[in-house]
C-alpha cells in the first residue's frame, strides 16, 4: 500500500451514509415550538404566573435530566430537547394556580423517577410528564384538584399574582358537570352555543396549557404535516370518548354533549401530545386506532364513574404499560415471507 | 410526462437526489493509467486462477484469469502491457484481495471491434461470447450473465425486466448510458430476448430522466421489432426502486417470495449497463473491461462520468480529475444509500463499480447515535416490512441470535430505515452483525 495516501483519515462506518437529517433534537424542539401558542394564549385567560410555572417546570425538568444522567453515570442528553418536552407538558397539566415551586416536584419525579430509572429515553413504560402530575396529585390533592383560576377577560394579566390559591379558586366545567349536571353547567358558564365558543378558544377554567383546543389542534395540525405524529391517536381517542359520552354521559342514553366533553378538559392535549409519546404508544396503525380506543374508553369510565372529573391523565397512563403487547401483537406486513418463516 | 408513473406500494424513502452534480457531464474517455490491478473476483462465486506469469505480456481482451470449476466469471487484460506482480490489491469490502498488476505499454494501440451479425448468431454461440466476454450484473452483486441467462427450464420465463431506476443518489452512470448509448441497450435487450426465446421486456426508468427516457423510447422505437415487445416504462422517484424486489413488483406487479429468485415469478431482471454489455460481447465480441463510473460528491475537484479501464486505481482518477477538496471526510464505493465506505485510493475500479462519491463533512452526518425512540419511521421506511429498530435493539442487548423472527434474512440492507432514523441509530450495521452471529 502506498504511503502517501494513507495519511488521509476518513470516516469508514457502514452504509447508508447520507441521513434525512430529521433528529430526535429536531422532533423535540419541534413538538416544544408547536406548544408554544397555548402558553403565550394562557397568560391572557389565567395571568402571567403561567409562564413562571413553565418556565420552573421546564428548568427543573432540565436540571432533574442533567444531575439523573451524573448520578446514574450516563451522558447527558439535555440538549436533545426531550426534558424541555417534558416540562411544558408537565406544567401545562397542573392548574395555574399553583405555588410555583410544585412543578419542581413533578419534575424530579417525572425525570428521575419515570424516565431514568426505567432506563432513560427510549426504555420509560409510562409517559414521564402524567407520572409527574399523578404524584402531585396524590401528595398536594387539595392544591392539584382546587387552584382552578376564573378566566381572565379584560387583559388584566397581573390580577392573580401573589393571590392565595382559596381566594380565587373555582370549580372546572367537568366538575360542574359531574357534580351538577348541564343545568349547573349552563347556569354557571351561559347558553351552550356561548360554552362551546369560550372552551374551544380556551376560556374556561382548567389547567395552564389544557384548555385551548384550537391552539392545541393547530400545534397537532402542524406536527402531523411534519409528519413528527400521526392521526391515529388522537382520532382514536378523541372519536371514542365523544362516541361514548353522548350515549352514556347524559341523563338518559343518547343525550350527552360529545362536543363538550371533547373541548373541555385535558382531553385534546392528552390526544394530540401525551398519548403520540413515541416511546409509550406503539407504531403500527391499527395498534395505534386500539391503543386509543381504549384511553377513550377508559378516560369516560373515569369522568362517570370514578372519584374524579376528569379522566385522560390515569387513562393513558393505564394504556401505556399495554403499548409493548399491542407492538407484538400487531407487527408490519412483510413483504412476501418466505413459506414456514416465522412470523 | 403524463402517464401514471408505477411504483411498489411498501415502503421506500425519498432521499436528495443531487444528480445535478454530474447528470449533464458527457461520458469522458480516461487516458490509460500506467499501472492497472485486476482483482481476480469481481464476481458472485469463486475467485479466478490466474492464467498469466509475472513478466508475461498481455494484450488488451486477454484472458488473464479464469474459474475452472463453479460460479463465476473470467477476467481480461483491461491494457496491454507487461504482468507486474500476481499479488493483492485492496478490496473494498475484503480489505485485500488477490489481483494481477499490468504495468501499461504506453506505444500499444488501442484494439478495435468489428460488428458482428447477431441475428443468424445460434443461442449457444451468443452465451458463449457472453461467458468469455466475462459479463456480471454490473449493476450489483455480479452475477455471472451467462448463468443468469440460462435458467433451469423448470422456471418459466416469460418476461425480461431492463433495470435503468438507477435510484441511487449522486449516481448518474446508467442515465448517461441510456442517453448516449441507447441503442446498443435495447440491442442487448434484443440479443437478451433471444436467448431467453420470450419476447416481452420492460425497461424500467425512473422518471428523473425524463431525456434518458425519450432517448431509449427513441431506440425502441429504430430498432426492427422481430415480434419482440420491448417498451420503456417510467417510474415513479422513490429509493429504492432499482432493488431487484421492488423493481419486479412495480413493473409486474409480482412478489418474489423470500430467499427466491426473480425467475420464480417467471421474470429475469439485468441492469441497462449489462445489456449493453451482453450487446458489446455478442455484436462486437469485446470483452468487459472497461466501465462508465460516476465521480461525484462535493469533495471532488471535477465531477465526472468516466468510461475507465477496469483495474483503474481511485488515486490515479483523482488526479486526472484535479485531486480532492478540503472538507472531505468519507469516501465510497458505490452510492450514498449502499456503497462501501474505502479507507484508501489504492482502491482498483472492479466491473460492478457504478460510482466512487466523494463526500465532505456536510453530505453525511457523523453524530454519534442514541438510543432507539421507538418513533416507528423505521417500520414505514422498510419496503420489506422488517423490524429494524427490533433487530437494533436485540443486538444491543447481545440477542443477535433472536432476531430471525423480524426477517432478517429478508433484509437486502437499501438503507431506508437508517436513512429515516431520528436517533441516528446504525442500523444497518446492526443488521450485519445479526446475520453474522445469527448464521452461526
Amino acid at each position: 500500500m502506498n504511503s502517501e495516501t494513507r495519511q488521509a483519515i476518513w470516516n469508514v462506518s457502514v452504509s447508508p451514509h447520507i441521513r434525512r437529517g430529521v433528529s430526535v433534537e429536531r422532533i423535540m424542539w419541534t413538538v416544544s415550538a408547536s406548544l408554544m401558542p397555548p402558553l403565550i394564549l394562557s397568560v391572557f385567560i389565567f395571568g402571567i404566573q403561567t409562564l413562571l410555572i413553565t418556565f420552573v417546570s421546564v428548568a427543573s425538568c432540565v436540571a432533574a435530566e442533567a444531575v439523573s444522567q451524573k448520578l446514574l453515570h450516563r451522558p447527558v442528553t439535555i440538549r436533545d430537547g426531550s426534558a424541555v418536552v417534558t416540562g411544558l407538558l408537565l406544567a401545562y397539566i397542573v392548574p395555574p394556580g399553583v405555588p410555583f415551586w410544585m412543578p419542581i416536584l413533578g419534575a424530579v419525579m417525572s425525570i428521575y423517577v419515570a424516565k431514568h430509572l426505567l432506563g432513560g429515553i427510549g426504555f420509560n413504560i409510562f409517559n414521564p410528564a402524567l407520572i409527574g402530575r399523578a404524584f402531585l396529585v396524590a401528595t398536594f390533592p387539595v392544591a392539584m384538584t382546587s387552584a382552578w383560576l376564573i378566566p381572565i377577560r379584560d387583559l388584566s394579566i397581573f390580577k392573580y399574582v401573589g393571590s392565595g390559591v382559596d381566594a380565587v379558586s373555582t370549580a372546572t366545567p367537568l366538575y360542574v358537570l359531574k357534580h351538577y349536571g348541564m343545568a349547573g353547567l349552563t347556569e354557571r358558564f351561559g347558553s351552550t352555543l356561548k360554552m362551546y365558543g369560550d372552551f374551544f378558544l380556551g376560556w374556561q377554567p382548567g389547567s395552564i396549557g389544557e384548555t385551548s383546543a384550537l391552539f392545541l389542534i393547530l400545534g397537532g395540525l402542524y406536527l402531523l404535516y411534519k409528519g413528527y405524529i400521526t392521526w391515529h391517536v388522537p382520532v382514536s381517542i378523541i372519536v371514542t370518548a365523544g362516541f361514548l359520552t353522548w350515549v352514556f354521559g347524559g341523563e338518559r342514553y343518547f343525550t350527552g354533549d360529545p362536543i363538550l366533553s371533547v373541548i373541555s378538559g385535558g382531553l385534546i392535549l392528552g390526544a394530540i401530545y401525551m398519548a403520540t409519546d413515541y416511546v409509550t404508544s406503539p407504531t403500527q396503525p391499527s395498534a395505534k386506532l386500539i391503543f386509543g380506543a381504549g384511553i377513550g374508553v377508559l378516560t369516560v369510565l373515569i369522568r362517570l364513574k370514578g372519584g374524579y372529573p376528569e379522566g385522560i391523565c390515569y387513562a393513558i397512563l393505564l394504556m401505556n404499560p399495554l403499548a409493548p403487547a399491542l407492538e407484538t401483537w400487531f407487527r408490519p406486513k412483510r413483504f412476501a415471507p418466505p413459506k414456514g418463516a416465522m412470523k | 410526462m403524463n402517464r401514471e408513473l408505477l411504483t411498489f406500494p411498501k415502503g421506500g424513502i425519498h432521499p436528495p437526489e443531487h444528480k445535478e452534480i454530474s447528470e449533464h457531464l458527457q461520458i469522458e474517455r480516461m487516458p490509460i493509467p500506467a499501472e492497472v490491478d485486476i482483482l481476480l473476483q469481481q464476481h458472485f462465486g469463486a475467485p479466478c486462477s490466474p492464467l498469466v506469469k509475472k513478466k508475461d505480456i498481455v494484450n488488451e481482451g486477454d484472458v488473464i484469469g479464469t474459474v475452472s470449476a463453479g460460479l463465476g466469471a473470467s477476467v481480461h487484460a483491461s491494457v496491454t502491457g507487461t504482468v507486474k506482480n500476481i499479488g493483492t490489491s485492496p478490496h473494498p469490502t475484503s480489505v485485500k484481495a488477490p489481483s494481477i498488476t499490468i504495468l501499461t505499454d504506453t506505444q500499444a494501440q488501442p484494439r478495435t471491434y468489428g460488428p458482428a451479425d447477431w441475428k443468424a448468431m445460434p443461442r449457444d454461440e451468443m452465451l458463449s461470447r457472453i461467458k468469455e466476454a466475462g459479463i456480471v450484473g454490473i449493476g450489483g452483486a455480479g452475477f455471472p450473465t451467462h448463468v443468469k441467462l440460462a435458467p433451469p427450464p423448470a422456471a418459466k420465463v416469460d418476461t425480461l425486466l431492463l433495470n435503468g431506476a438507477e435510484c441511487e443518489p449522486y449516481l448518474t452512470t446508467d442515465h448517461r448510458l441510456m442517453l448516449e448509448s441507447p441503442g446498443d441497450v435495447v440491442g442487448g435487450a434484443s440479443i437478451i430476448l433471444r436467448i431467453l426465446g420470450i419476447n416481452e421486456c420492460k425497461i424500467g426508468i425512473e422518471a428523473n430522466k425524463p431525456a434518458a427516457i425519450d432517448a431509449m423510447e427513441k431506440a425502441v422505437k429504430e430498432a426492427s421489432s422481430n415480434g419482440q415487445r420491448i417498451s420503456v416504462v417510467p417510474l415513479k422517484v422513490k429509493y429504492p426502486q432499482g432493488s431487484e424486489k421492488q423493481l419486479i413488483q412495480s413493473l409486474t406487479g409480482r412478489k418474489v417470495p423470500g430467499f427466491g429468485l426473480p425467475f420464480d415469478v417467471s421474470v429475469i431482471v439485468q441492469n441497462v449497463g449489462t445489456a449493453k454489455a451482453v450487446y458489446d460481447a455478442v455484436c462486437l465480441a469485446k470483452p468487459l473491461y472497461e466501465k462508465v463510473v460516476t465521480i461525484s460528491g462535493k469533495g471532488i475537484s471535477r465531477p465526472a462520468n468516466l468510461l475507465v479501464r477496469i483495474g483503474t486505481r481511485l488515486k490515479d482518477i483523482v488526479e486526472y480529475l484535479g485531486g480532492t477538496k478540503n472538507g472531505l471526510a468519507k469516501v465510497v464505493m458505490g452510492g450514498p444509500m449502499m456503497g462501501f465506505a474505502i479507507p484508501t485510493l489504492d482502491v482498483p475500479v472492479m466491473k460492478t463499480t457504478s460510482g466512487v462519491l466523494f463526500l465532505t463533512e456536510d453530505e453525511i452526518d457523523l453524530s454519534p447515535h442514541g438510543h432507539c425512540i421507538r418513533c416507528g419511521w423505521c417500520l414505514d421506511a422498510c419496503p420489506m416490512g422488517l423490524s429494524p429498530n427490533e433487530i437494533g435493539v436485540y443486538v444491543e442487548a447481545g440477542r443477535a441470535e433472536d432476531t430471525s423472527q423480524f426477517g432478517l434474512f429478508e433484509c437486502f440492507e437499501c438503507g431506508c430505515c437508517a436513512f429515516v432514523c431520528p436517533a441516528r441509530r446504525p442500523l444497518v450495521q446492526f443488521i450485519r452483525l445479526a446475520k453474522m452471529k445469527a448464521k452461526k
